[in-house]
């Protein structure tokens, strides 16, 4: 006999998982379009690979098998982490990323719940340190020519159709590009005019697209409230800010704002990313801090680090400080006056 | 008075279910054979017995009184013979026993005398008060506290507005809001009475915006003069509307202080049903020997409102609502801050307001591990972080769920309906209030224990230097007494040495010394020491 309440809202983690997923759908389907089916291949792989993790690791620590598996976390974390692989791939780059992101950073830590660092988040950078060539060499959107077979002959044994090269198919991304030309001494306007294939309107090719749906995604998720606004709007807000201060004093040598917020991983990471709830703050103002400190981070990374995108390294730093934020902003508690 | 409402942070909107059990008008329930009635009903200390077994007793007859401060009286619901008193099960959260006395009622009815108080406005509110302790009232919204105390604002407080609480927001739940339709004017007659009680300037009667009717039906019962002070005011219909700190932010905007009560702000909150039974006892002289109580859930066929006597029995209620298949558990209270009682065969009391039958649940849902997603906290009225409480109590840290404002914690249960992970939120912290409690206990316990033994080492310490002290003084007393005596002695010794010296002066004078020993030979004197030597071997040798 239990005490009360008696009756329960009929919602489940499972639900709320697979509601994010679905929320990537729209996305998802845009990326093929621009970058092929690499990004479903990966998927494919990475989530076969996190259920076996995930099954294995489950039986060892003698935990029930079923609730965990239906839970979706770790289809999710799998999920996130292709997403965020480049598209022309070895397969065992994803089933790697996913087996360390389910093995070491989940269940090492304790398994769902617990674990105090994205998993995805950690999947992919062990990857990028791993291994900087393959994951950094992207494929152009929409021009690349593979087919399926093409990508998925690729993803197994790594080979390309006659006369296709690895590395005269791929190419760094805008982001990456528009960095590495700042730092030659080249000026926004003239990598613009030198590149024009890989810019769109507003920010990268394709990429502007995909970010697109992915925003619109993410804003279902906020009506039907399984994520709230705090912390998208916190880290593209802090994106923008820092964007903003930089473009106005110098917008020769500074990308502009829409190109930050519509390119890379921007939407991915602040609506599907940051928002994963074991490993963000609690409180509203502390999802705002963690939000804010994402989207500065990132914006740091993506103009004066090393790698080309950045959302792994902010969104993983952030998770550092969550226990500290948690603890200095606790909302104001019914009938105790207010701390000034 | 201004008709603004604040807001109240969190809180549900819940499927009330609300209209399956007022289809009907109330109805009084079947007279019970046998009523069983606790010693205890109420916040405080057990009521003692007046009444022995084998006693008859009339409808309205003290037969428990208080005798503590914080208690309150039990009367007999009907009349009858007191066939016993002993243990039975109550309505109690963990299914104990506790001293009922037990009537067998002889169907009569027959009342006995009562006092009526017409002219109330009149006597001193202590006088007042007086008759609703004496009537045993205590707060029917659930808690059960002794009502003439909240009724007595203390010398140090004003009550600006008195509150009378209808918002009843627990689903299934509707005896207020059948009482504020059907006893309107008794409702607001109690309302005047607890106003001239606690002298207070404003009335406000909240209701949840559900409640048409009742409102209806209040607004129409005031008569002209009162609605100068009287406001029915409808509430936003918004789980746990009703709880008595955020009642009072969504009508004043005023936050009862942590730790701290209503009063403290200028506001006292009570229940509608205790101002009918205000009214019943000051107007008409009747004690508190019934209330009404809703019987509903999917568990009986004919859910209704029922005016019930104390004492009677859940089975005969349940049974007489058309008791079904789908009869399996049974909660005292709503669905939200109920308890389950494992058993029917329990009495109705004081805080009875509903009894929910309903079909067994199936297995609980698994309990997932919590994934931090903090929906509990958006909808904590408390404004509280009940993931962190829920750490920290699992974890037994309870000086850090202190921390964290356990004790504001109104256990509304909004954190756990809404939990993902189904996690018995509330359950968690219930277990580590107690357990506090328990501690509390346990430290007086010790507290006392400790004091106990350092007031007995004090006070062997102190006997101890007593007596040094009582020695120290009787040695100086001695030796103050004793000083005087040698003075005495001295004067006694010096004269008999005198006398002595004078006796030896004359003796010498007198030359009495035998003449024999002197002028000895040599030879004389050798045979002498000879003599004195031998007689000291002897003597050394024997």
């Amino acid at each position: 006999m239990h005490s009360s309440p008696y009756i329960q809202k009929n919602e489940n983690v499972s639900r709320m998982m697979l509601a994010v997923i679905y929320a990537l759908i729209p996305g998802t389907l845009v990326y093929v379009h621009f970058f092929g089916f690499g990004v479903i291949i990966n998927i494919i792989i990475a989530v076969v690979t996190a259920l076996v993790c995930e099954i294995t690791i489950l039986k060892i620590r003698n935990r029930p098998i079923k609730p965990f598996i239906y839970d979706g976390t770790a289809v999710l974390t799998a999920i996130l982490l292709a997403l965020a692989l480049p598209t022309l791939t070895p397969w065992w780059l994803a089933a790697l990323g996913a087996a360390f992101a389910i093995i070491i950073a989940k269940h090492l830590y304790g398994g769902m719940g617990y674990n105090p660092f994205n998993p995805a988040m950690v999947g992919y950078a062990m990857l990028l340190i791993s291994f900087p060539k393959e994951m950094t060499a992207w494929i152009p959107a929409e021009t690349h020519g593979l087919s399926f077979f093409d990508t998925l002959n690729f993803s197994l044994f790594e080979t390309l159709p006659t006369g296709m090269s690895y590395d005269a198919l791929t190419m760094a991304t805008p982001l990456d590009s528009i960095k590495t030309q700042l730092s030659l001494g080249f000026t926004l306007d003239e990598i613009r005019s030198t590149n024009s294939t890989i810019f769109g309107n507003i920010a990268g090719y394709g990429w502007e697209w995909i970010n697109i749906l992915f925003l619109i995604g993410g804003l279902i998720l906020i009506s039907i409230k399984v994520i709230n606004w705090h912390i998208p709007v916190a880290v593209l807000g802090g994106l923008a800010f820092m964007a903003m201060i930089f473009n106005f004093s110098d917008a020769g040598s500074y990308a502009p704002v829409s190109f930050h917020l519509f390119g890379g991983a921007a939407m991915l990471g602040a609506f599907f990313i940051a928002t994963d709830p074991v490993t963000a703050a609690v409180s509203n103002k502390g999802r705002l801090i963690y939000g804010a400190g994402i989207g500065i981070l990132i914006y740091i990374i993506r103009t004066w680090g090393g790698y080309p995108d950045a959302v792994a390294f902010s969104v993983l730093l952030m998770n550092m400080a969550v226990p500290i934020i948690d603890y200095y902003y606790k909302p104001a508690v019914f009938g105790v006056a207010k701390k000034h | 008075m201004s008709s603004r409402l604040w807001k109240i942070f969190g809180g549900l909107k819940l499927a009330g279910f609300k209209t399956m059990s007022m289809e009907h008008a109330t109805q009084d329930a079947p007279l019970a054979k046998t009523l069983v009635l606790p010693l205890k009903q109420h916040i405080g200390k057990a009521a003692v017995p007046v009444v022995k077994v084998g006693d008859s007793v009339l409808k309205g007859q003290l037969i428990a009184a208080a005798e503590d401060y914080v208690c309150s009286a039990i009367h007999a619901p009907s009349s009858g013979k007191v066939t016993a008193i002993e243990k039975h099960l109550i309505p109690h959260p963990s299914a104990i026993s506790t001293t009922c006395i037990v009537i067998e009622t002889d169907g009569k009815e027959e009342w006995g005398k009562c006092i009526t108080n017409t002219n109330y406005r009149q006597l001193e509110t202590n006088t007042v008060r007086n008759i609703i302790r004496d009537a045993g009232i205590v707060g029917l919204g659930g808690a059960g506290f002794p009502s003439f105390i909240k009724l007595n604002p203390g010398s140090n407080n004003v009550v600006d507005t008195l509150i009378l609480n209808g918002a009843e927001c627990e689903p299934y739940i509707t005896c207020d809001a059948m009482l504020m339709q059907e006893q309107s004017r008794k409702i607001i007659d109690g309302l005047n009475i607890m106003r001239h009680a606690l002298q207070a300037k404003h009335c406000i009667i909240a209701i949840e915006d559900n409640k048409r009717t009742a409102h209806t039906m209040l607004v129409n019962a005031l008569q002209e003069h009162e609605a100068d002070y009287i406001s029915v005011v409808q509430v936003p219909t918004l789980y746990p509307a009703g709880g008595e700190k955020q009642l009072i932010k969504t009508l004043t905007g005023k936050e009862v202080p942590s730790n701290g009560l209503p009063v403290n702000i200028g506001v006292v909150c009570h229940n509608v049903a205790t101002a009918a039974a205000v009214a019943s006892a000051v107007l008409e002289g009747k004690p508190l020997i019934s209330r009404y109580i809703t019987i509903t859930g999917e568990g009986v066929d004919r859910p209704i409102n029922l005016n019930v006597l104390f004492g009677t029995p859940f089975s005969e209620l349940v049974d007489y609502c058309g008791r079904n298949n789908k009869a399996e558990q049974f909660i005292m209270g709503g669905p939200m801050m109920g308890f389950e009682i494992s058993d029917d065969h329990i009495p109705v009391i004081k805080t009875s307001n509903c009894i929910l039958v309903q079909s067994k649940k199936t297995e609980p849902e698994y309990v997932m591990p919590c994934i931090r997603c903090g929906q509990c906290a958006d909808v904590c009225p408390a404004q509280l972080l009940p993931q962190q409480l829920y750490w920290y109590s699992r974890a037994k840290n309870f000086d850090k769920t202190q921390d964290y404002h356990l004790f504001d914690c109104i256990e509304c249960g909004c954190c756990s309906y809404v939990c993902p992970s189904h996690i018995p939120l509330v359950q968690y912290y219930r277990f580590a209030k107690t357990e506090i409690y328990a501690q509390e206990q346990e430290r007086k316990k010790s507290d006392i224990a400790r004091q106990r033994h350092e007031f007995r080492l004090f006070r062997m310490e102190r006997k101890k230097a007593e007596n040094e002290e009582r020695k120290k003084q009787k040695r100086e007393l001695l030796k103050k007494v004793n000083g005087e005596d040698n003075n005495e002695d001295d004067a006694k010794k010096s004269a008999i040495k005198e006398a002595m010296e004078r006796v030896k002066a004359k003796r010498d004078a007198q030359s009495i010394a035998p003449k024999n020993t002197s002028d000895l030979t040599e030879q004389q004197q050798k045979t002498i020491a000879e003599v004195d030597s031998r007689r000291k071997k002897v003597k050394e040798e024997s």
